[in-house]
């Protein structure tokens, strides 16, 4: 109330809404929320990245192409027209049916969430967008390698496929720890989409929050703090994990300007 | 499954209003982000703490946040500070040219920082002044090193500007919503828009990289 008198504002600030029962409960939920979809999304978005970022490399014409194009298209649209088809446009493509009610109605409460389609939608929407973005940084990770390495690893007799075990996947993932450390950072940002889908996540919460008390600024206030803290863990710990697998004589951070 | 791609064609009028609205609000924010970013990417190198730190702080607090979060700010702020409600086009193109102009910052600090000093030190010798061997030695250098990063921000801020939806802006995003909405065709009306974007981003990372091919490596 003192701030906003003091700085001449016609606004009433009650910051006690923010632990107020039941908001401040929601705003727990929300952060659980938003790590649980977030950290389900990476692994996702890890899993077929660093496929797709391989593939691209691969001496395969046609696999390589349909990873170019994947990665082309998901990394090239926005994220929330993609969560927009993800929730309201397949459902309206799936036969009617029992797969299609079953999603519709899905609603089991396990230990961890809710289980419905709005968090499954949001799961694939962020983990696909997210792992064409970790595939093309894998594939200018490994691309960055100069190509005597790998023509020395098959003169030196290995197949190819023991040139990608041994020689090109251990260096390319610790060439691009720091681009990926970017990349995880912001899809913990980018989580926050999924309030446009209604999956009830930190910026959800503070919205509902408002929608019930009209304090939007207080909650929107709460969520960047919340939002900062996870920036701010996650960059301190990574940067301890960059430290620890730099490779030693290439200045790796220089490379990456965005 | 039946689809009607009708659908396209019978809304053409409202998608083309939405897509005029996006680009109007992806201009106008890579305009002035461009311009906030230099500004803020040189105070950022500046020697004078005053002028170094507050840059910092800028920069990194809004790197820290979600798009969405600066949206709300200022949807929720400038009714407060001004006294009355601002319209939302207003009030999203403040939030993406604060937003933006942060990432622009570090792009630009990053091109100035490649420029090897023994360049600034040799066009100072050959009698140039600072601000001389800043405009005509580091600025072309670096602008030339700079720009296919500055241009992917520019294609992320593009496709960024689907988060006025949230404020209820008209752009292709909302119309689309609204549209998909009235007549139950969600799978037509995002995958035309989705190809829609794809087609405006994908043609400005296809020219960038013409552009980079023919400046060649600095």
């Amino acid at each position: 109330m003192n701030l906003a008198r003091l700085l001449g504002l016609q606004y009433e600030f009650r910051w006690s809404v923010l632990w107020e029962s039941p908001f401040g409960y929601w705003l727990l939920q929300g952060i659980k929320n938003t790590f649980i979809l977030s950290l389900l999304a990476w692994a996702i978005a890890l899993a077929l990245g660093i496929g797709l970022g391989l593939l691209r490399t691969a001496p395969w014409r046609i696999p390589r192409a349909l990873a170019t194009a994947y990665v082309e298209f998901f990394r090239n649209t926005p994220l929330l027209v993609q969560l927009f088809f993800w929730y309201f446009a397949l459902p309206q493509i799936l036969p009617a049916g029992p797969l299609r009610d079953g999603l519709n109605a899905l609603n089991v409460d396990t230990p961890l969430l809710t289980l419905n389609y709005e968090f499954l939608a949001a799961l694939v929407g962020l983990g696909v967008y997210t792992s064409a973005r970790v595939g093309e940084t894998i594939r200018a990770g490994i691309q960055s390698i100069p190509r005597q390495q790998t023509e020395a690893a098959l003169s030196s007799g290995l197949t190819l496929v023991q040139v990608y075990r041994h020689v090109l996947i251990p260096l390319g993932l610790r060439l691009v720890i720091p681009p990926m450390t970017t990349e995880f950072l912001t899809i913990f940002k980018n989580s926050s989409l999924a309030i446009t889908i209604g999956f009830a996540e930190i910026t959800f919460q503070t919205q509902q929050i408002n929608s019930y008390t009209f304090k939007g600024l207080e909650a929107v206030t709460a969520a960047t703090l919340i939002y900062l803290a996870i920036s701010l863990t996650i960059a301190v710990g990574m940067h301890r994990v960059e430290h620890r697998y730099a490779i030693p004589g290439l200045i790796v951070r220089g490379a990456t300007i965005e | 499954m039946d689809l009607d791609w009708t659908i396209i064609v019978r809304n053409w009028r409202v998608l083309l209003d939405g897509f005029a609205n996006t680009l109007k609000l992806a201009l106008l924010a890579i305009g002035f982000s461009f311009l906030l970013g230099v500004l803020a990417g040189a105070l950022r190198l500046a020697r004078s703490p005053l002028l170094h730190y507050p840059a910092v702080l800028y920069i990194e607090f809004i790197r820290g946040v979600p798009l969405i979060m600066v949206i709300f700010w200022f949807y929720f702020l400038t009714p407060i500070l001004a006294g009355r409600p601002l319209d939302n086009f207003t009030s999203a193109l403040v939030a993406f040219i604060v937003f933006e102009g942060a990432y622009l910052a570090e792009i630009v600090r990053a091109g100035i920082q490649s420029v090897p000093m023994g360049q600034v030190h040799a066009a100072i010798s050959t009698g140039l002044t600072s601000p001389q061997a800043m405009r005509h030695v580091v600025l072309p250098q670096a602008i030339r090193n700079m720009l296919p990063a500055l241009v992917t921000r520019f294609i992320i801020l593009f496709m960024d500007t689907s988060l006025a939806y949230i404020i209820g802006y008209r752009e292709l995003t909302r119309v689309a919503r609204i549209i998909a909405e009235r007549e139950f065709r969600a799978f037509e009306v995002f995958t035309f828009i989705a190809v829609v974007y794809f087609v405006c981003t994908y043609t400005m990372s296809l020219a960038s990289r013409h552009l980079e091919r023919r400046l060649g490596p600095a």
